[in-house]
């Protein structure tokens, strides 16, 4: 297992919800927990992944996510089984949709 | 854009495929589901971090309180896709803490959706610790005169200790992708050989373990759709007519001496075909390729 | 034998055939040959150097009289010249390690890749050339004719007229190259019957049958298991389907065998009909009888269905659902392969399919270190024919991206689609194709390319769609394909500028760019979720084989 942590300057972000919880911990798959954080206009992200030796695009993945969309002022965490890029992306997306609750 | 219209079969939600958070908000109440300990305050296995696997924050079982047609119930759901939904030590504390407020609570009923093939070996003793307490906690909740429901329906059915869980509740409903056991296909095989039993045989598997198979044995006490709304409408059913009288040893011990007669009755049977052509079923090969409501109205139809 | 002509003899193929027939007869063998002796037959009628066809398709496989000749004394049979549309049992390569055979013009391996890889390295086997199905069809009538052909069908009668069931395939093609050309054409069936359901191939066509001791393998290659299909996989046919097939109005296609084509099979009812779709996209169809089809065709959005070859466990349903497939007076399902890739390749305003690299230029192979694996008909379909003179919207609109307004003529969609990683974190985008190895060492000619990148229109993956139509400049059309390239290191190393720039150009387009919401991207968008949900929607109709059963 690898711990891996990050924090991004990012636009703040309005939540609808305390926290949103999305996917699960199986095999390429990941759960991502979004929280509100402590400071408005950054957004940490802890990740505890199955998979060594992947940081550099774990970072990359995440980086790109922070300046697509507004995430200041959340706390992410992450649990990963091997989940592929795509994956990861997708559920970033998904969370955030849940967390910020606009109309699906 | 236009409005979609779909099919019957589009709206048809597998359960056997669903995650453990979603068959909780599709088989209660919209909207009436309360977690307990949810994931932001819940801690995620010790064991599992020592071992260096990621855990899960709600430790692969859902727990809470929610409405099922209107009555209060208690909810365990277990999420198979985590570790084949195996039961460490703080998912076995949440269901048994859970199952101890029911007790004192007393809900109309505990659903427990059971989704998990046993003991979650990495956590050794206390998964084996936390399975035992589950089982008395199933017992302690039925003596207070709370029913405890089996929801078994998940990808992992209900294996080992949890199969035996499984069995020590009230009442157990299953769809016909469900599976209940005590050892699982993969556990024969590697045990006994594949000539014993082949575990990739998947229509063999479900043959001796599957919904249909426990339906016409009479483990299971009703056989529901494979989809959230089959298995709400199970609850609700079961529960709408519910007068089981309170457990006691004297029940427990009749139990036993009808299994052993059971077990005899169906001794050297290598395949649920055999079994249901000694139950009196016409024509067994049949039983896998038939409907839910015809192997209900099948049954009904069977020598007492 | 092959020799040039000599001046002056005239029919010395006529000769030959009659040469051999009199060889079979002097054996005392009629028409109908007893299985027993099939391999004193085979020895009988083929000659050393022979151009021998063996019937092996995607689904129907000649096995019996493949291992047949397997069998045989390579003392009296050797150095034959195989000729065959796939190489997938392992007789087939016996034939080689054996010494009975020597050459081999072929289209595809699939299973036998790795075997046939050494086989090559070793000099055991020359390859003449790898093929698409169309072309080694078109060489039969050219330069390839066979000599002789072993071929497989469902059943005989007593006349010897064959009837193929529904998976005709590669049949028909095979037996005109070799019946009229003086070639013999030797058959194996499953069963000899008093009365065929239909005639396939007649009579006179054909020279020796023979019942099998046992069916011909059939190999289920089309049933993919809407289990498997991901949220990722929905997420990516939801982009096809609003950015490209509602954006050209693609009506006649042909799809890849993959999850990803699946997946867009099975939004056709749920997303696509939402969408206001149906009847606007996806009606005709050059494709095999996939089961993943189902719900749409009982939705109504499908209107008709030519296939390769068929499926095992459909049977019924397309017997019972005659309005879109082809089907025969009797009922069932007729198949032809070579027709059927005529129609993917001309009659089609699209392919699209997946594949396991794809570089800079847009070139992709599915080749990969130590399998020779070869083409099959993803080629001739995924490409833009030239030839092509009738106009459709979606042909117009693609020339006219590409050329400009007053473009002559259109273009064929031929769109890739695939996730950035494979399993195993390995990269679909790469800097040069594992083809370019494998042809260094392997001798080849050409690196097995699959589609070439000036074909391809438009890449999907998870990041997004690149319309490469609209690229001006190799630069541009590189970097569009980085923009959608994810965090591969080919994607990772874009020029962001340039890729923003694109995307303003919509000559890349993300999923936020068509409107779609993540959240939908869910497995419950799925008209069907497991191989059980497919038989419910045809109605108990489509038996699927027992390795997609769990009941």
């Amino acid at each position: 297992m690898e711990n891996l942590e990050f924090r991004f300057a990012a636009q703040p972000v309005k939540p609808a919800a305390g926290a949103a919880l999305c996917g699960v911990v199986g095999s390429g798959n990941l759960e991502i927990l979004i929280r509100p954080g402590d400071e408005a206009d950054a957004c940490t992200v802890v990740v505890k992944t199955s998979a060594r030796g992947f940081g550099k695009i774990w970072e990359a993945v995440i980086a790109e996510f922070a300046s697509r969309h507004p995430v200041g002022g959340t706390r992410i965490a992450i649990n990963d089984m091997g989940a592929t890029p795509a994956v990861v992306t997708l559920r970033l997306g998904q969370a955030l949709g849940d967390y910020t609750g606009g109309a699906q | 854009m236009n409005a979609p219209v779909y099919t019957n079969l589009v709206l048809r939600h597998s359960y056997f495929e669903a995650t453990a958070r979603s068959r909780v908000a599709a088989v209660l109440d919209a909207g009436s589901f309360r977690e307990f300990l949810p994931p932001e305050v819940a801690q995620p296995s010790p064991h599992l971090a020592i071992l260096d696997i990621p855990g899960a924050f709600d430790d692969g079982v859902i727990i809470g309180s929610a409405a099922l047609g209107g009555k209060p119930v208690l909810v365990i759901a277990q999420e198979g896709q985590f570790m084949g939904g195996a039961v460490g030590e703080i998912h076995g504390a949440k269901i048994v803490g859970l199952l101890r407020r029911a007790a004192l609570e007393k809900p109309a009923a505990v659903l427990f959706m059971v989704d998990s093939g046993g003991v979650r070996l990495h956590e050794a003793n206390a998964g084996l610790i936390a399975i035992s307490e589950i089982m008395r906690a199933v017992l302690d909740t039925r003596a207070a005169g709370v029913p405890v429901l089996a929801l078994v329906g998940g990808s992992c059915g209900a294996f080992g200790g949890m199969g035996i869980v499984s069995r020590l509740c009230s009442a157990i409903i299953m769809s016909e992708e469900g599976r209940l056991a005590l050892s699982g296909p993969e556990v024969i095989e590697t045990v006994a050989g594949v000539e014993e039993f082949d575990s990739k045989d998947r229509a063999l598997v479900w043959r001796v373990t599957g919904g249909k198979h426990r339906y016409l044995t009479g483990d299971c006490a009703e056989l529901v759709e494979d989809d959230a709304a089959g298995f709400r409408q199970g609850a609700i059913d079961l529960l709408a007519g519910w007068n089981e009288p309170v457990p006691s040893s004297a029940g427990l011990r009749a139990e036993q001496e009808r299994l052993s007669r059971r077990r005899q009755r169906f001794a050297g049977m290598r395949d649920g075909l055999e079994v249901w052509a000694a139950l009196g079923v016409p024509d067994p090969r049949q039983v896998s390729l038939i409907d839910r409501d015809s192997l209900v109205a099948l049954k009904k139809g069977l020598p007492a | 034998m092959n020799a040039p002509h000599s001046p002056g003899a005239w029919d010395t193929r006529r000769q030959g055939r009659m040469r051999r027939i009199e060889r079979a007869a002097s054996l005392g063998v009629a028409r109908q040959v007893p299985a027993s002796r099939i391999g004193e037959l085979l020895e009988a009628v083929i000659e050393p150097g022979d151009r021998v066809c063996l019937e092996g398709n995607n689904q129907k496989q000649a096995d019996f009289l493949s291992e047949a000749l397997a069998d045989c004394n390579p003392e009296r049979l050797h150095d034959l010249h195989m000729l065959q549309s796939v190489l997938a049992l392992p007789s087939h390569v016996d034939l080689f390690e054996r010494g009975i055979a020597s050459k081999l013009d072929f289209s595809f391996s699939g299973p036998q890749g790795a075997r046939l890889a050494r086989l090559v390295q070793d000099r055991q086997i020359e390859i003449g050339a790898i093929h698409t199905y169309l072309e080694l069809f078109g060489r039969y009538f050219v330069d390839l004719t066979p000599n002789v052909c072993l071929i497989a069908a469902q059943s005989a009668d007593a006349a010897g007229n064959l009837y193929t069931g529904p998976n005709t395939e590669d049949t028909p093609a095979i037996v005109e190259a070799t019946a009229f050309k003086g070639g013999i054409v030797i058959a194996q069936v499953n069963e000899l019957v008093d009365k065929l359901p239909r005639v396939d191939v007649p009579a006179d066509w054909v020279d020796f049958y023979v019942v099998a001791p046992r069916p011909n393998y059939i190999e289920p290659l089309f049933t993919r298991d809407p289990a498997q299909i991901t949220d990722v996989q929905v997420l990516m046919a939801m982009m096809a389907l609003k950015g490209i097939y509602a954006e050209y109005g693609v009506k006649r296609l042909n799809h890849g065998i993959g999850f990803d084509t699946a997946a867009i099979e099975l939004l056709l009812p749920t997303y696509a009909t939402e969408l206001g779709l149906k009847g606007k996209i996806c009606t005709h169809w050059a494709l095999n009888p996939h089961p993943t089809l189902i719900p749409a065709i009982e939705s109504g959005c499908v209107e008709s269905i030519h296939s390769f070859g068929s499926e095992v466990g459909m049977e019924n349903y397309i017997a019972a659902r005659s309005d879109i497939f082809f089907t025969g007076a009797d009922g069932s399902m007729r198949s032809n392969r070579a027709f059927s890739q005529t129609a993917g390749l001309y009659a089609c305003d699209m392919f699209i399919g997946s594949t396991l690299q794809i570089d800079l230029a847009g070139n992709s192979s599915t080749a990969t270190m130590g399998r020779i694996t070869g083409f099959g008909g993803a080629p001739n379909m995924g490409s833009d024919p030239h030839g092509r003179r009738h106009a459709s919207p979606a042909w117009l609109k693609a020339g006219r991206e590409a050329g400009g307004p007053d473009a002559i003529r259109g273009r064929k969609l031929v769109v890739q689609m695939v996730e950035t990683f494979r399993e195993h974190m390995a990269p679909v985008f790469v800097e040069e194709l594992d083809a370019w190895k494998l042809k260094e060492s392997m001798g080849m000619e050409l690196p097995p390319i699959m589609i070439y990148g000036d074909d391809v229109t438009h890449i999907v993956t998870e990041e997004g769609i690149a319309n490469l139509l609209l690229c001006r400049t190799p630069e541009e059309r590189e970097q569009a394909i980085r923009g959608v390239a994810g965090f591969t290191p080919v994607g990772m190393a874009r020029d962001r500028k340039m890729v923003e720039q694109l995307r303003q150009r919509g000559i890349i387009r993300r999923a936020e760019d068509l409107g779609i919401d993540p959240r939908r991207a869910n497995r419950d968008l799925l008209a069907a979720r497991s191989v059980k949900d497919l038989v419910r929607w045809s109605g108990g109709l489509y038996a699927p084989p027992a390795r997609f059963r769990n009941w």
